[in-house]
């Protein structure tokens, strides 16, 4: 067992000692590339929305539902997997992220049916942010009426 | 020009956002369904104590397009309701002002996945 131990210690030290030193720092400048480039668009959509005769309220919304649609379009035609490859928190973290992540899941199930396989699976990661981002909700708006 | 600079501050924000959640990607090992999470409540919790509505109107998209810009929409919703409702408005607030994003995603969900197949078994 402790010869076992050694030589996981070795290999480790081997992966180390050829894994590339700076893959943080270059995966950290594409995550801020793509991250900033969605954020950007966003901001682009916003103002479209505006330049058509919408609030501000409204363009927002809409830009978040263009984003979305956008991001299901391109998984739907597997283009958002490559986009994840490259940025990758770049293309999670942003609300195009949540959106693949929702379809992604849901035609891997596609098989098990319209129901228990979409319907249930469209949420196998939505689900966890919908769950704690309500309940997340409700404890700032209970904690907000007593302060 | 004006407009520029926006683009500019969305595009640096929201890019920063995405570099922590690489960061802890890479060296945190946490899954892409925590990362999410974890964005999502620190996005609520620093909207409830007044950090995150700043960092909204500097960087406009580059804070709301990140996912802690939905949990800063639902808890600003919450906080927006119970101002002008009472208690009952921290039980409708927070879905009330994303249910148009939650519909979205779930509509146009469920018809993208339905109409699409995954790469390897196509």
């Amino acid at each position: 067992m402790a010869n076992m131990k050694q030589f996981k210690n070795e290999y480790q030290q081997i992966v180390d000692a050829h894994s590339p030193k700076n893959k943080v720092w270059a995966n950290s400048m594409k995550a801020f590339l793509v991250g900033g480039i969605i954020c950007t668009l966003g901001q682009g959509l916003v103002y479209l929305y505006m330049y058509w005769g919408l609030s501000f309220d409204e363009s927002s919304m809409l830009s978040t539902i263009t984003l979305i649609l956008a991001s299901m379009v391109c998984t739907a035609f597997n283009v958002y997997d490559n986009i994840g490859k490259f940025g990758g928190a770049g293309a999670l973290i942003p609300i195009t992220g949540f959106a693949n992540s929702m379809v992604s899941s849901a035609m891997e199930y596609k098989k098990e049916g319209y129901i228990y396989g979409l319907g249930a699976k469209l949420f196998s990661i939505a689900g966890p942010v919908i769950v704690f981002g309500t309940i997340a909700s409700v404890v700032v708006g209970i904690i907000y009426y007593f302060v | 020009m004006e407009m520029l600079m926006e683009y500019m501050k969305a595009f640096v924000v929201g890019g920063l956002i995405c570099v922590v959640g690489q960061i802890l990607l890479d060296r945190v090992k946490l899954t892409n369904g925590v990362i999410m999470v974890t964005f999502l409540i620190a996005g609520a919790v620093l909207t409830a104590i007044g950090l995150y509505q700043p960092l909204v109107e500097f960087a406009g998209a580059g804070a709301t397009v990140p996912i802690s810009g939905f949990g800063y929409a639902l808890a600003k919703g919450a906080m927006d309701e119970v101002a002008a409702s009472g208690i009952m408005g921290a039980f409708t607030g927070g879905i009330k002002a994303t249910a148009a994003g939650i519909t979205a995603a779930i509509v146009f969900g469920y018809l993208a996945a339905m109409f699409s197949n995954p790469k390897s078994k196509s």
